[in-house]
């Protein structure tokens, strides 16, 4: 019973991090109809960006990561700006081509900037310890992910309620030329959304980066993990997006513990072929009607 | 397809031929037959390029099919070329198949488990079918590697005997070339045929505009699962040769970023044209193979580690940009560019 809770418990804060990427894909889905197969690689970005502020121009946390946040801001607009705006109205095939094809130029940027080691933060950034709550064990970083991809949830539910913005992107999710019409400036939206979506990215790569440490190799490997949760979450849907990842990382864990580690490694994978076969919008997926 | 202005065809033979006029016919002998003598004077390692080229133009001309005939996005070719690999390894290994049984066989296995991979394709299209093929792409070289490795030999590289006829064995570069390249050109043939055939449009219908075919008659399910049926039969093909020429196949060497790349050919070459993939695939292989061989150089007065690195970032940086470049200004690659071409030199100096 114990390990049972233990499995629970450990799936459930694994999911945290799926949870937060399936934010960042969902986020730019719902506004801009694109499917961000360089998520892993814009993570990757962000977590280095974080690293270079903390070991090489050796700022202090509190000052690093505000400027890791503006900078994966302005990262997230241009990609808007200089790849995917000349792309708008094609076919779908092409939207995943350049999004595909975004992400070997981060890696190799990547490459060039920091090389292809797996490098560490240089100073435990999280504080505090593992806790120990009875006989369960509660990892530190995967706690602050939790906690990070629920803020991030809250907070975009009320960017989608309350805010201009917000309410504009659910517009243009929409519709794109009904939008338009009202006098949305859609083109903008668009690079909000990356910019955010960006950033939230960002999150999710420095969370991963502490557990397992930074590297170009891996990174991505996690973050396609998390195709699944958004998958099955439904595509457009913010709530979809966390209970996707949670449940996908529940799934994992438990079928990491119970029949084989080994098999854990495809889980998600498998999960997102049952998915397709049987429930394809996903949980809170819209249906779509399509006329000729 | 352009054709300049008073050129009529007389009978409908004439109207249906590929190649259409005399000159061409003896460009293509003759172009054929000096192809067809590269081994006896030029060296192995670029008869390995032009043998690599041939396994991958096959793979390509399939996924071409797939996803720019029929406009169903894969993202698991190379895991179907991997299962052709290991099925005809398996088949010669085990089973002590001879090669030229074997491929037949791997391809029409391969066949069977793409349209397995395929079958959610009946209720989904566009990016969930990306998503199906994605899963494809772990799914299977984590089979190879976990299940029966006492076969398979895990992640361990599996060893293939060269392929032999009587008591001829096709074990350096310029015998199997003789097997490769005759391949390779009749997959291309019967591509270009099929896709001028009552399937190929059918195709062609279903990417346009799937609901609009299917009112006009074009059974959905059939013709795409028959579009996934040959595009890992052609996947097959690749694998159970590149099994054979290669002599050692592992699961990693069917990773993600092959499938990528295999892409990235069609987008470059022109989607939708056959010989547009030829195009790509020559594009993409020796911008590989110059990334490969000047990158080290040019790299060389950064110190070694970061050299090193920079080297490593060059491929997937410019392959990246190229696609990229590729998607904003050309969409239909360079097949259509070369048509283009063409039609200009073909009224220079005038305009029109």
């Amino acid at each position: 019973m114990l390990l049972f809770v233990q499995f629970l418990i450990n799936g459930i804060l694994v999911g945290g991090i799926y949870a937060l990427i399936a934010l960042s894909i969902v986020l730019i889905y719902k506004s801009t109809r694109v499917f961000n197969f360089a998520i892993g690689e814009m993570m990757a970005i962000g977590a280095f960006i974080l690293y270079t502020f903390l070991a090489t121009v050796k700022f202090s946390l509190w000052i690093a990561l505000p400027m890791t946040v503006i900078s994966t801001l302005i990262i997230g607009f241009f990609i808007e700006r200089l790849a995917l705006r000349p792309l708008i109205g094609q076919p779908i095939l092409i939207a995943i081509m350049a999004t595909i094809a975004l992400s070997l130029i981060f890696k190799g940027i990547v490459f060039f900037a920091w090389g292809s080691p797996i490098i560490c933060y240089p100073e435990r950034i999280l504080p505090g310890e593992a806790t120990m709550v009875g006989k369960l064990f509660l990892s530190n970083e995967l706690i602050c992910t939790f906690l990070i991809t629920i803020s991030v949830f809250i907070s975009m539910s009320l960017f989608f309620r309350f805010i201009k913005t917000g309410l504009f992107m659910r517009a243009t999710a929409e519709g794109h030329d009904l939008a338009q019409a009202s006098g949305i400036n859609v083109e903008r939206i668009f690079a909000v959304s990356w910019a955010i979506a960006a950033m939230i990215a960002a999150f999710g790569g420095i969370m991963l980066g502490i557990r397992f440490g930074i590297g170009i190799g891996t990174l991505p490997l996690v973050a396609i993990k998390a195709f699944p949760a958004v998958l099955f979450g439904g595509l457009e849907s913010v709530l979809g997006a966390v209970i996707g990842g949670l449940i996908v990382g529940i799934l994992e864990s438990f079928v990491g513990g119970y029949i084989d580690p080994k098999f854990s490694e495809i889980t998600p994978y498998i999960i997102l072929l049952l998915i397709l076969l049987f429930r394809p919008e996903g949980l809170f997926g819209l249906k779509r009607i399509e006329r000729i | 397809m352009f054709r300049p202005c008073g050129l009529f065809d007389e009978t409908y033979a004439k109207n249906i031929a590929i190649v259409r006029t005399r000159q061409h016919w003896i460009l293509i002998i003759i172009g054929l037959f000096i192809f067809l003598t590269f081994p006896l004077y030029l060296s192995g390692r670029i008869l390995h390029f032009i043998n690599l080229l041939g396994i991958t133009l096959i793979a390509v001309q399939g996924l071409n099919i797939l996803t720019g005939f029929t406009g169903q996005i894969s993202l698991g070719q190379s895991a179907f070329v991997c299962v052709g690999a290991y099925t005809s390894a398996l088949l010669t290994v085990h089973l002590n198949f001879s090669f030229f049984l074997a491929l037949p066989c791997a391809a029409i296995i391969t066949a069977v488990i793409g349209t397995i991979f395929g079958a959610p394709a009946m209720r989904i299209k566009g990016f969930y079918l990306a998503m199906a093929t994605l899963a494809a792409q772990f799914l299977i070289p984590w089979m190879v590697t976990n299940v029966r490795t006492d076969l398979t030999g895990g992640s361990q590289a599996m060893h293939v005997p060269a392929p032999s006829i009587g008591g001829f064995v096709f074990n350096d570069q310029q015998s199997i070339f003789y097997i490769i390249i005759p391949i390779t050109c009749l997959s291309i043939f019967l591509i270009r045929n099929l896709t001028r055939s009552r399937v190929g449009l059918a195709f062609l219908a279903i990417r346009d505009n799937d609901l609009a075919a299917e009112t006009m008659g074009i059974n959905l399910t059939k013709y795409k699962l028959l579009a996934f049926f040959i595009c890992s039969f052609y996947a097959g093909v690749a694998g159970s040769l590149w099994a054979h020429w290669m002599r050692a196949i592992s699961p990693d060497q069917f990773n993600l970023m092959e499938s990528v790349w295999y892409l990235g050919m069609i987008i470059v070459g022109g989607m939708g044209s056959v010989i547009g993939v030829v195009y790509g695939v020559l594009f993409i292989k020796v911008f590989d193979i110059s990334i490969i061989l000047i990158g080290p150089r040019l790299t060389s007065f950064l110190p070694p580690q970061l050299a090193q690195d920079t080297a490593a970032g060059l491929a997937p940086f410019t392959f990246g940009m190229i696609i990229l470049v590729f998607l904003i200004f050309e969409p239909r690659g360079l097949a259509h560019r070369w048509e283009i071409i063409k039609g200009y030199f073909r009224l220079w100096p005038f305009k029109y």
